[in-house]
């Protein structure tokens, strides 16, 4: 049976049973686009749809406050994505008892017409930390790639060719805030960067106002970001933020071990402290 | 003369009310000389210092930025500065892919004990931002962003 059937018939069996009073997955949205769909009856689990387009990750919406209306949730992760639940779970955003996760076998999606960078060293194909996973009939080898392949280009500048290589880049941010809305960790009521009592950072979108904002992003989500490439494929600058985070993650995979995403029963790296943390920099 | 002579950078030290601050006072007091370059910002702990304060010393015409706190062990509030330590472990990396000069970014642990390193420090670091010159890249962005 296709993959696709597979999940419509799981996500309904879900829906007719209580398990969940919402299904949140992939379908033809408005533009006529794959977007996520929100299916509350079980007679409409057939507009559910799963293919190499479904590159949204859609566990963003577990926060939003009129999804959280629509009652217990079904949610339809990737595995990367699923990565995300696991960090919000760790920081106490949601209750895994009260939902259900659907995890589907993944072999990459598209973004633009090409391959995301992510999928070249996925190694989540099967979802990991799910209640079901939707396997497929044909298997694919998992992908050889490094996650850390694309800072090499950063890696061979020295530091003064990396600040105009970022001059560049961030002077075409519009401070659109797209890179915050649909990341998944990104889930504070009120941003820091909307709070104007006291401003904290400069919110014009010059270059000083711009490095501040994608500084601030990138290091509240150091030991934190996944991996997604959400913040990537969202920004209509085509700035690669996910340079940044990726310079973190390695960072944290370097220096502490840590690798967000992979386990769902430790601390989260930044609120937590070793009395072992190296200090050769510190005088 | 040329205004690398003359040039007087700006150094700003965040610091921490329990070791480093007492640790400066102690430099006063013992009648220990340090450059006069050094503005002095003391906040509760170094848990407390915030990256955004780093940048915005920067953005407001730092010309060095120096972040100091206890020794490990020592914070008041047992465990503020190994917190702090782990996040500047992170930053370092993240201004480093950015290219912002790093530096221009000093840390260390000073206590309330060590007047004389803490001269001796403030002393060093004047000395190196003196050598290293204004920071125009920083104050361009400014510049451009205030006109």
């Amino acid at each position: 049976m296709p993959q696709q059937e597979k999940l419509q018939q799981k996500a309904k069996e879900i829906l007719l049973e209580k398990k969940a009073d919402v299904v949140i997955g992939y379908g033809k949205v408005e533009t006529g686009n794959i977007g996520a769909v929100f299916i509350t009856d079980p007679e409409r689990t057939g507009e559910l749809v799963w293919n190499n387009l479904c590159t949204t990750n859609l566990s963003v919406y577990l926060k939003r406050k009129e999804i959280k209306k629509l009652g217990k949730p079904c949610i339809i992760v990737k595995g990367c994505d699923a990565k995300a639940l696991a960090v919000l779970e760790i920081e106490n955003q949601i209750d895994r008892s009260a939902m259900t996760v659907i995890g589907v076998e993944c072999f990459g999606v598209q973004d633009r017409c090409e391959p995301q960078y992510k999928c070249a060293s996925c190694n989540v194909q099967l979802p990991p930390h799910c209640d079901f996973v939707i396997e497929r009939d044909t298997k694919q080898s998992a992908p050889q790639g490094s996650r850390y392949e694309k800072l090499e280009m950063l890696d061979n500048m020295d530091s003064k060719e990396r600040f105009e290589y970022w001059k560049q880049e961030l002077s075409r941010c519009i401070k659109c805030y797209a890179c915050r809305q649909n990341c998944p960790m990104c889930y504070c009521d009120v941003c820091v960067v909307d709070k104007n009592r006291p401003i904290r950072i400069d919110t014009s979108a010059t270059l000083k106002g711009n490095f501040a904002w994608n500084i601030l992003r990138a290091f509240h989500l150091a030991g934190r970001c996944v991996g997604c490439g959400a913040c990537s494929a969202a920004c209509p600058a085509g700035i690669d933020l996910d340079l940044l985070n990726l310079t973190l993650a390695k960072a944290s995979e370097e220096n502490f071990g840590y690798i967000a995403g992979v386990q769902r029963n430790v601390e989260p790296l930044v609120g937590t402290f070793s009395p072992d943390d190296k200090e050769e920099f510190i005088r | 003369m040329s205004s690398a002579d003359t040039f007087e950078p700006k150094v700003i030290a965040f610091v921490c009310n329990w070791c480093t601050y007492l640790g400066a006072d102690l430099a006063g007091t013992s009648r220990l000389e340090y450059p006069h370059n050094l503005r002095i910002i003391r906040l509760p702990c170094t848990g407390r210092i915030d990256f955004n304060l780093i940048i915005k010393a920067f953005e407001n015409g730092a010309d060095s930025v120096l972040v100091s706190g206890c020794h490990p062990g020592d914070c008041h509030y047992t465990s503020g500065n190994f917190h702090a330590r782990r996040r500047w472990i992170l930053f370092r990396e993240l201004l480093e892919a950015l290219g912002i000069d790093s530096q221009r970014i000093h840390f260390s642990w000073i206590s309330a004990a060590e007047g004389t390193k803490f001269q001796k420090f403030i002393k060093e670091i004047v000395e190196k931002t003196k050598a290293l010159g204004p920071y125009n890249e920083m104050k361009e962005i400014v510049r451009q962003a205030n006109t």
